[in-house]
């Protein structure tokens, strides 16, 4: 099946590619129909954005706001529950619902943006190893050997310690941190399509390196690239989590699920719903997450491409 | 009764894009000491024929018609414990590619041993000493230390060899070689053509012969089933079939063959390209690419009909055009 | 190849000495360097307009021949002059260039082909990259080329998965034309494909030599189809040509019992010409460590003890063609062509 790419070129009076590309992207959608899982995945990851998008519609209270009188308030279907919280309040007396509504923006913003930021990191240096080789690969490859000899959680509380907490240092250390399997990745990839014989054949017809990387070699890497980085999106959300609970993450006024599972933490055998709500919201968007990377795993898998197009 | 007998055999494989028709309708038969060769283009259904025989159909294939009568017994019908019986032991099956169809973890005197203690219920010293002597009759020097090397070890021709040796061991009495040359040289092609002769005479073995080379087909076939597209369009006896090719597809393909024995300036080849059959055209489905087509060709579907002893075409103009 | 083409041009591509030895991986502490000797000097020259039909078994070194030629791999030794300039002095840019008029046709249609590039687009590339059209003359240019090699404008916004075989190898073939390059070494072009297939890619490749006046190499391990579009015929051994010359003469009387063995061993598609024939015996022998002397000996029927001892050179054995054996065939007492 097709998955056409950008045509690049500009200069082109490229021919009209949309029949193909309608085809592609039906045929997708009739693969995800058919998979439960990847529906499942679909659907959870949709209803995580929506509720990360319509957040200041569907929260009920301000996620921050303080209620002391109301403090460890249960679920609104419990004895002592109020319909004014409906997933209960924490020790602050803040809305819980409303505090992972708003939880979702931080983290899907941290878990998609830190996987752009490793994912560029980790192509740039990925492509630059396998296309000139030599000692610039052993380089950055023994950089990228001395990145997973270290600890990364040590190594980021560190940092996060030193420069201070906050979103975007988060997006940048777990960025900065986590390229090592995108440079792996894109790098055998580029080592294997290098022998491939059409970039033999572009070598033939006389194209000079940017080409061969940009026209022949990326566009081929992106299944993979797309696939690594689903698989990612869902262990940053993890990691955002735990360096949350351990006070380094995400700080007020931001709200951080794995935050709000720290501050549960002393009330769970009291006040159980602190800490179970955001931690099923974890579970649920990363298997979500999970499911739907399988998916596209087995749709842009070119193995896949050869058994079913 | 013959030794194969193959009827109306319908294998087919239900895509996501529809119902693929691989093998629609075959049917031959084989002899105790025939060698049948059964040719055509990739696509045309002559693999999942073997295949199907042997009951070796991967999903999303199945055989969904037909039957498949060895020594009068219908294999389709078999429960599934009763069938391994004959994998292996009665009807046995060597394929293109060698080195994946041996075990690179196994010795190759372990894999051939191994048919033999399962069919023959032979101990490990016996089935290790009858492997040896296996090795021997395949043309493998030095069998004993052969005997204790990996497939890796081993050259492409070598390992043909190793697999023909375990395809014989228990001495079937069909052998289904499906492309077995393909993959080697011409040299060693010559030799594993001759090897299999030999051996499929002295044991009066049946053999089914898949292949897509004219050459190997005028070599070594008795009989020769064409297929195109899923179906049987020709079956003749050897000469028969080369002397007074009945089919426009047999005719095309004989023309489109570089010849060693003369020069021409171009070749006759078939135009177009196998058909997708998912998408087959009506009537007969070679009607696109054939030079004899005629109105009634896009219409009626040809049935295979008899012109001379033992000579069955699948065509409108048979009479016309052989 | 008539007489007359032959002597009245210089040779487009002179060859001589060529050699290339791969080294072997060997353990970490192990101190002799071992070679895998893939092309182990080659010497022929190839005329405007001729083909040369270059065939032997897997490992004989003919496609690492061809990629030398083409400047994909580097030689370890010998001389590639092409068109009157030797091609390894050449800087890298010099080489893009030089490959206008150098061109190769791949042998798997399927990988040659980037999966991601409409046929339009891979027809175009070699005229962009180029630039040597670009606008409407870049469109009308492309579509002549895919009516040239049978392809039509429909054809053009589609990507190679949904042809066949033989269509990938008629657009790997526009785009090797695309260039107007006076030399294409095709690199066993149809042994991916299927028969009836095979032949229209042969007729096409005829009918374009003819109207681009081209010059092929054809590099295959199908002698019937080597005989079919070669005037010239090398044939090689472990690294080696063993025999060289006229396609008429070589098929009628080869000289080198190599020769002689492949050709008895390809299938004749007649069942009249069954023959009850021994085949050639033994396998390759590892290009690692060739055999001493004449490398074709530990096969040979006819060998002797001095082909153990001597490695015989390549000269003429009769007109237009020339062998490397000690004892060639089909001679006289005299040493004439019988």
């Amino acid at each position: 099946m097709a998955i056409p790419t950008e045509s690049g070129a500009g200069a082109l009076p490229v021919p009209p590619k949309k029949r193909s590309e309608a085809r592609g992207l039906k045929k997708g959608l009739r693969q995800l129909l058919r998979s439960k899982t990847g529906m499942i995945g679909a659907v959870i990851v949709l209803i995580v954005c929506l509720i990360a998008i319509f957040a200041p519609l569907l929260a009920t209270h301000d996620p921050n706001a303080v209620a002391p009188i109301d403090r460890l308030k249960p679920p609104a279907w419990l004895e002592g529950g109020s319909s004014d919280y409906l997933l209960g309040t924490d020790n602050l007396g803040r809305d819980i619902w409303s505090r992972i509504v708003y939880g979702s923006q931080v983290s899907l913003i941290v878990g998609i943006g830190a996987v752009l930021v490793s994912g560029a990191i980790g192509a740039v240096l990925g492509v630059t190893a396998a296309y000139y080789g030599r000692w610039v690969d052993a380089i950055i490859m023994r950089l990228a050997d001395s990145l997973l000899a270290i600890p990364t959680i040590l190594l980021m509380l560190v940092v996060l310690a030193v420069v201070g907490p906050g979103m975007w240092t988060l997006i940048f250390v777990i960025g900065a941190t986590n390229w090592v399997s995108y440079a792996r990745v894109v790098r055998g990839e580029v080592l294997s399509l290098k022998e491939r014989d059409f970039v033999k054949s572009a070598r033939m017809i006389g194209a000079r390196s940017g080409r061969i990387i940009f026209r022949h070699i990326l566009p081929n890497v992106m299944s993979s690239f797309i696939v690594l980085s689903g698989m990612n999106v869902a262990t940053t959300i993890i990691m955002e989590a735990s360096l949350s609970f351990l006070g380094l993450g995400i700080t007020t006024p931001d709200v951080s699920w794995g935050g709000m599972l720290s501050d549960g933490r002393q009330y769970v055998a009291t006040s159980w719903w602190v800490a179970t709500f955001p931690g099923m919201a974890i579970t649920i968007t990363v298997l979500g997450v999970i499911f739907l990377g399988d998916w596209l795993r087995d749709v842009l898998d070119p193995r896949m491409k050869l058994k079913n197009g | 009764m013959s030794l194969l007998e193959v009827n109306e055999l319908k294998t087919y494989f239900k895509t996501a894009e529809g119902t693929v028709p691989s093998v629609n309708g075959v049917s031959f038969s084989v002899e105790a000491g025939e060698t049948l060769a059964i040719v055509g283009e990739s696509g045309c259904g002559k693999s999942v024929t073997s295949l199907s025989i042997m009951q070796l159909v991967s999903d999303p294939g199945e055989i969904v018609g037909g039957e498949v009568r060895f020594e009068g017994k219908d294999l389709l019908n078999l429960p599934k414990k009763e069938m391994r019986k004959y994998r292996g032991n009665e009807i046995s099956m060597i394929f293109q590619e060698p080195m994946s169809s041996l075990n690179p973890v196994f010795t190759i005197g372990n894999q051939v041993g191994e048919v033999l203690r399962r069919h023959k219920g032979l101990s490990r010293g016996e089935a290790k000493q009858q492997a040896i002597e296996m090795l021997k009759r395949v043309g493998i020097p030095r069998a004993e230390q052969i005997a204790n090397n990996f497939p890796h070890q081993l050259s492409g021709g070598m390992r043909q060899r190793v697999m023909i040796a375990i395809a014989l061991a228990c001495r079937p009495k069909l052998l289904i070689a499906d492309e077995p040359t393909t993959a080697l040289d011409v040299t060693i092609q010559a030799q594993i053509l001759d090897l299999i002769g030999k051996l499929s005479e002295e044991e009066n073995t049946g053999v089914i012969l898949i292949t897509h080379d004219l050459g190997v087909v005028a070599e070594m076939a008795d009989r020769v089933v064409v297929m195109y597209a899923g179906e049987v369009v020709e079956e003749a006896p050897v000469y028969e079939l080369f002397e007074r090719p009945g089919h426009p597809y047999t005719i095309g393909l004989m023309g489109s063959l570089p010849k060693m024995s003369e020069q021409r300036d171009r070749l006759d080849s078939i135009p177009g390209a196998v058909p997708n059959l998912l998408d087959m055209p009506s009537g007969c489905p070679f009607h696109p690419r054939c030079p004899f087509a005629i109105e009634a060709c896009k219409q009626t579907k040809p049935a295979l009909e008899e012109q001379q002893p033992g000579h069955y075409v699948r065509c409108l103009r048979a009479g016309e055009v052989g | 190849m008539s007489e007359s083409k032959m002597n009245a041009a210089a040779p487009l591509l002179q060859v001589r000495g060529l050699k290339k030895h791969f080294p072997v991986a060997k353990g970490w502490f192990s101190r002799k360097n071992e070679y895998v000797r893939a092309v182990d000097g080659l010497d022929f020259d190839v005329m405007p307009g001729e083909t040369l039909g270059i065939v032997g078994e897997s490992g004989c070194g003919k496609s690492t021949a061809g990629q030398m030629i083409v400047q994909l791999l580097e030689p370890t030794e010998g001389k590639i002059v092409f068109d009157g300039t030797d091609l390894a002095s050449l800087s890298g840019e010099q080489v893009r260039r030089a490959r206008r008029n150098l061109q190769l046709v791949f042998q798997d249609p399927y990988s040659s082909l980037n999966p991601r590039m409409t046929v339009y687009d891979l027809v175009a590339e070699p005229l962009i990259v180029h630039g040597l059209a670009s606008g409407k003359a870049l469109k009308t240019e492309v579509m002549s080329l895919l009516e040239a090699v049978g392809l039509g404008p429909q054809h053009a916004d589609r990507y190679p998965h949904e042809f066949s075989g033989g269509q990938r190898q008629r657009i790997g073939i526009a785009r090797a034309l695309a260039l107007k390059p006076k030399m294409i070494v095709c690199d066993e072009p149809v042994s991916a494909l299927d028969v009836s297939i095979q032949a229209q890619v042969l007729n096409l490749l005829k009918d374009l030599q003819e109207q681009f006046d081209l010059t092929y190499i054809f590099i295959a391990h199908g002698l019937p189809s080597v005989k079919h579009i070669s005037d010239r015929i090398a044939v090689m051994y472990l690294g080696k040509i063993v025999e060289i010359g006229s396609r008429e003469e070589l098929f009628a009387s080869p000289k080198h019992p190599y020769t002689e063995a492949l050709l008895d061993a390809v299938p004749v598609p007649d069942p009249r010409l069954r023959r009850k024939r021994e085949p050639l015996p033994g396998e390759l022998p590892s290009p690692v460590n060739p055999p001493s002397g004449c490398a074709f000996h530990p096969r040979c029927p006819y060998a002797q003890d001095i082909c153990k001892q001597q490695t015989p050179v390549l000269e003429p054995k009769a007109d237009g063609q020339s062998a490397a054996c000690h004892f060639p065939r089909n001679m006289d007492e005299a040493g004439v062509t019988i």
